[in-house]
């Protein structure tokens, strides 16, 4: 590389070799897997192939196709781990596995795996996604295998999100692995049968990766709240390898929508800043844009299938008729109300009702929302919830009855988990 | 791959519909997918006798070697594709709906 100093040299190199491991890190690792077998090895595998690149592209030069370089430089040190490992057992077994390398060498694979356009479910990436949420691991090991594989998250980054040691995520790690090889879960996008069940499953995952990195705010956490960003990038991958299936498109609509108010939820000093306060010009408005064209999709692909809308996409209608409102108080709150009560049927829950309930509330007054929380007996399910009780003195606060609302707020006060909550309600307290 | 099916008996369970038993048809489905290997029901754990050698003696007690109210109730070895075939022939066994069915990968001998 004339002209350049070796400084400039590594720097170039870094950048570039930094882009393609972003862009392409899945897919090499993913289609490792296929072929190895081995999940640690291809972790490996590819983290020496990027050693190698740092070393060599300074100065032989950035390859022509650095996302191809890298695969074969991966796959070749991966293979050649097997041949050794092959060779310290016995004859008969390396015979084996060489003459299986072999075949799969020779047959024509590609280095990289391009989409196969007839086909988009024949994607390793998929696969991997699919491996990864299977339902014969447990909720836990799904999220973590997830974070650690499919979005390369480090063992050290995986464990703080658990808010477990690194030792114990490393462990979790390789029981979870291990039992994907022993128990012969399949490396492979489900059959048409069993293609919807696993897709929620794998969408359970993906929410849960939102709701982590969203919920978790600002502040000093630099990993959480980048999770709701990696989350939403992995359902556009899922939405695009699993093309035209509401559920799918309207976890997306979702994810957009919530995530356009990432930047109002909090004020300055970390306080809570309730939907109904929050500067609405500072919405992401063109996450709100792409959600609204995903929810539209949504429906327009339930329409043939004739289906009842599924959970996701009666969480994402009523998101968006929050994020499309002009403002808080012309919120169309008894169409959210109504498909309450429609997700209430389709995926119940005491959480469903109490939003139900506050929805009821907006719409025909805090009274007829009381009256809807004493019907749906939530107390028996959310008596230790302190959004219950902060909903109760709320509703209370409005209907003029402040000095019942001061000991709900204050039940709720009791219970509430964070700081920033317990702050919020001690303002409202200090209001009555 | 191969993997026992463990036939368990839950009392939680609920209650055995003798009309609800499609044990028939699940051994002919196993059949049509040349899986099943081997299986039977299994005597009640009253009828068991529990071998223990310590110190090179021989200690036998009358009974099964855990005091559980599940108990096993059968088991059939079955050899499938992989785990997703293995769980659907699982969850179709009666005693998946009366009972419960524990599936466990069979650990050859290299």
């Amino acid at each position: 590389m004339t002209g350049l100093t070796s400084e400039d040299a590594t720097t170039e190199a870094s950048a570039v070799l930094a882009e393609v491991v972003a862009s392409e890190r899945l897919r090499i690792v993913a289609s490792l897997i296929r072929t190895t077998g081995d999940w640690d090895l291809a972790e490996d595998s590819l983290h020496d192939a990027v050693a190698r690149a740092l070393s060599t592209w300074p100065e032989r030069g950035t390859p022509d196709n650095p996302g191809a370089w890298l695969t074969t430089v991966a796959k070749n040190i991966a293979v050649d781990a097997i041949r050794k490992a092959a060779a310290e057992r016995n004859t008969a077994h390396r015979v084996a596995i060489e003459t299986e390398i072999d075949a799969q060498e020779h047959g024509g694979e590609e280095p990289t795996m391009p989409i196969d356009l007839a086909d988009p479910l024949n994607d390793d990436r998929l696969r991997l996604i699919f491996t990864c949420c299977h339902p014969a691991l447990a909720m836990e090991s799904r999220v973590a295998l997830t974070l650690r594989t499919v979005l390369g998250l480090t063992v050290a980054e995986t464990a703080h999100v658990f808010l477990v040691s690194e030792q114990t995520m490393q462990k979790r790690l390789v029981r979870t692995r291990g039992k994907i090889r022993a128990a012969g879960i399949p490396y492979r996008v489900p059959p048409p049968h069993l293609l919807p069940e696993r897709t929620a499953g794998v969408l359970a995952v993906l929410y849960l990766l939102f709701t982590e990195g969203y919920s978790s705010g600002s502040g000093t956490d630099l990993i959480r709240p980048a999770l709701a960003d990696e989350a939403i990038r992995l359902t556009r991958l899922v939405a695009q390898l699993i093309p035209d299936q509401p559920e799918v498109l309207a976890l997306l609509a979702l994810e957009l929508f919530q995530h356009s108010r990432v930047a109002t939820r909090l004020d300055a000093a970390g306080d809570i800043v309730l939907l109904e306060d929050q500067d609405r010009s500072r919405w992401d408005h063109s996450a709100i844009a792409e959600g609204s064209r995903m929810l539209a999709e949504a429906e327009r692909t339930l329409e043939p299938l004739g289906n009842a809308p599924g959970p996701y996409l009666l969480q994402a209608q009523i998101a968006a008729e929050h994020a499309n409102a002009p403002t808080a108080g012309a919120t169309n709150f008894a169409r959210i109300a109504t498909l309450y009560a429609h997700l209430s049927q389709v995926a119940p829950s005491p959480i469903v009702d109490l939003n139900r309930a506050i929805a009821v509330a907006f719409a025909q007054g805090p009274d007829a929302g009381l009256t809807l929380l004493d019907t749906l007996s939530l107390d028996a399910t959310l008596g230790e919830y302190h959004l219950l009780h902060a909903t109760r003195a709320d509703l209370l606060r409005r209907a003029g009855r402040p000095a019942d609302a001061l000991t709900h707020y204050r039940r709720a006060f009791e219970l509430a988990p964070s700081d920033a909550e317990r702050r919020f309600l001690q303002r409202r307290i200090d209001n009555l | 791959m191969e993997y026992l099916l463990l036939i368990v008996d839950d009392p939680a369970a609920p209650t055995y519909v003798p009309e609800e038993d499609n044990i028939q048809e699940w051994v002919a489905d196993l059949d049509r997918r040349g899986a099943s290997r081997v299986g039977n029901r299994l005597r009640p754990p009253s009828d068991a006798t529990t071998v223990t050698v310590r110190d090179g003696k021989t200690i036998l007690t009358d009974g099964p070697f855990t005091e559980s109210k599940e108990t096993i109730a059968g088991f059939d070895l079955i050899d499938v594709e992989n785990l997703d075939e293995a769980l659907e022939i699982a969850a179709a066994h009666p005693m998946a709906r009366f009972g419960r069915v524990e599936v466990r990968p069979v650990w050859p001998f290299e």
